[in-house]
């Protein structure tokens, strides 16, 4: 089970990098797992607000489509435009070229809600 | 069915678990959705040889000195001249011409018969097939829930015939019975994947001797499918899906399959109605829509559009492996089903192109 240790998760298995007051999110190498190819990703415009929780993107196997909720509040930075034409790549690298946007953060005390990799794990467990 | 009732199970159920399937319910059965992924299945049966488990289709068993005749009466493709040894597609009808199925007909001898129904109306073919059968005359046997079936399908499926009976592979709709060192199997070179292949059924396999067929396949080279596949493969042909494309609300004249339908046989049930449609001419048709590219998968019950007005949605929709693009079948209204027709797909809130096409949407490069 691949759960980088210098990255944040949610329960809804999406994975969050903190950098400054910017977080890129994806899904989990579990999830991408459990969700099969991807062939289709549909992500949130550049500018959108967006409230933790919310769902904001989605992602679909050729058998479903699932919802993609935001880990976190602010304003979508860049969605990653590779994705449109290789959604493929959030199966063979969820955690690098496999992200799937990046939020500008409005309120950042948020992050101490989000799961350290343990916690992650032990949710995995269970 | 109830989903409070246990799902039934293919004799190769503890096989596929350790093969690493993740299964799906599907017609009151728990069936693998795919071993490895639904893609790589895919281009398994494209372009090599893939082995599905379709131990979930009804198998009946009809014999007699009447079964010929009746059947002749009940489905629409001529079976009255159906010869030994021979396969063919056709439709069971209900009195207004509605498709209550879509089954394989195999002639094992000149009184005796194999149909194979889809899983979802075995129990209402079933039903609808005793409700007309004579005093005497017909033997119905229903073998559906204790039957293995098989189908090997892809390219480098004639080496693996050749392997299980030491003879060639013959033509397409063939059907024979075979001693093999897995029992006495029903041999026939039918499949709904758009590439030759053929189908093993048995009655009598034991869940051991399954396993040993499966994993003797295997050996051979077919790589394990499941359903997710079996679903992609036959919608690149625009086959239809009795249950999403069929029903009993669409005839075989709007299922634009008129050629399975035997207008000069004297008579069947569901003709009087089909013949009047012939006459008025039909009013809508089932028809391949192929979206523009980078679109969502479409998926049933998204909806058609034309000016801004809904005209229809689609029964069955994915995304094509091999064209990677977004394909659909939807029953048109007659005046947008001619092919290059541009519509619109709604997929959640945006609109995405699409055309009308002919099928299949899949072509062999030979």
């Amino acid at each position: 089970m691949n759960i980088p240790q210098e990255l944040l998760y949610t329960e809804t298995h999406e994975w969050v990098r903190i950098e400054d007051n910017i977080a890129t999110i994806g899904i989990t190498d579990h999830a991408q797992n459990q969700l099969s190819e991807l062939v289709f990703a549909e992500l949130p415009p550049p500018g959108k607000k967006i409230l933790k929780g919310q769902s904001v993107a989605v992602v679909e196997s050729v058998k479903a489509a699932s919802d993609i909720y935001a880990p976190l509040s602010g304003q979508i930075l860049e969605s990653n435009s590779s994705l449109q034409t290789n959604p493929a790549l959030i199966n063979s690298d969820p955690y690098g070229e496999g992200w799937l946007f990046k939020i500008l953060l409005t309120n950042p005390e948020e992050i101490n809600s989000l799961l350290k990799p343990q916690n992650y794990l032990d949710l995995l467990k269970n | 069915m109830s989903d409070s009732v246990s799902p039934l199970q293919s004799p190769l159920k503890n096989l596929h678990q350790s093969l690493g399937a993740r299964f799906v319910q599907f017609a009151g059965w728990q069936l693998p959705v795919f071993f490895k992924s639904i893609l790589s299945e895919h281009h398994a049966v494209r372009n090599n040889v893939g082995l599905f488990d379709i131990s979930h289709m009804g198998q009946f068993f009809i014999s007699g000195s009447l079964a010929r005749s009746w059947l002749d009466t009940l489905l629409t493709n001529d079976i009255q001249s159906l010869p030994p040894g021979r396969a063919l597609y056709t439709f069971l009808l209900n009195e207004s011409g509605g498709i209550l199925d879509d089954i394989i007909v195999y002639c094992l001898d000149a009184a005796s018969f194999l149909l194979v129904v889809n899983a979802s109306t075995t129990s209402s073919d079933k039903e609808w097939m005793l409700d007309r059968i004579p005093d005497s005359g017909v033997h119905f046997e229903d073998a559906s829930n204790r039957s293995l079936a098989l189908a090997v399908q892809g390219p480098a499926s004639p080496s693996i015939w050749e392997k299980l009976t030491q003879s060639p592979m013959p033509p397409r709709n063939s059907v024979l019975r075979s001693k093999t060192a897995f029992g006495s199997l029903i041999l026939a070179t039918t499949g709904y994947t758009g590439e030759i292949g053929f189908e093993i059924f048995s009655s009598e396999s034991t869940p051991s001797l399954a396993e040993q067929l499966f994993n003797y396949l295997l050996s051979l080279g077919a790589q394990p499918c499941g359903l997710g596949a079996r679903d992609t493969l036959r919608l690149e042909m625009a086959f239809p899906l009795n249950g999403t494309d069929l029903s009993p609300d669409i005839t075989p004249l709007e299922a634009n399959l008129p050629q399975f339908v035997k207008f000069q046989k004297p008579g069947f049930i569901g003709k009087n109605s089909l013949l009047i449609q012939k006459q008025n001419g039909i009013s809508r048709l089932l028809s391949p829509l192929l979206l523009e590219p980078n679109s969502p998968p479409p998926r049933h019950a998204s909806k058609i559009l034309v000016e801004q007005k809904v005209i229809s949605g689609v029964t069955s929709g994915t995304i094509s492996p091999s064209l990677n693009r977004g394909i659909a079948l939807a029953t048109l209204p007659i005046q947008y089903a001619s092919p290059n027709t541009q519509l619109l797909v709604q997929i959640r809130d945006k609109l995405y192109s699409a055309q009308v096409v002919k099928k299949p949407f899949y072509k062999k490069i030979s």
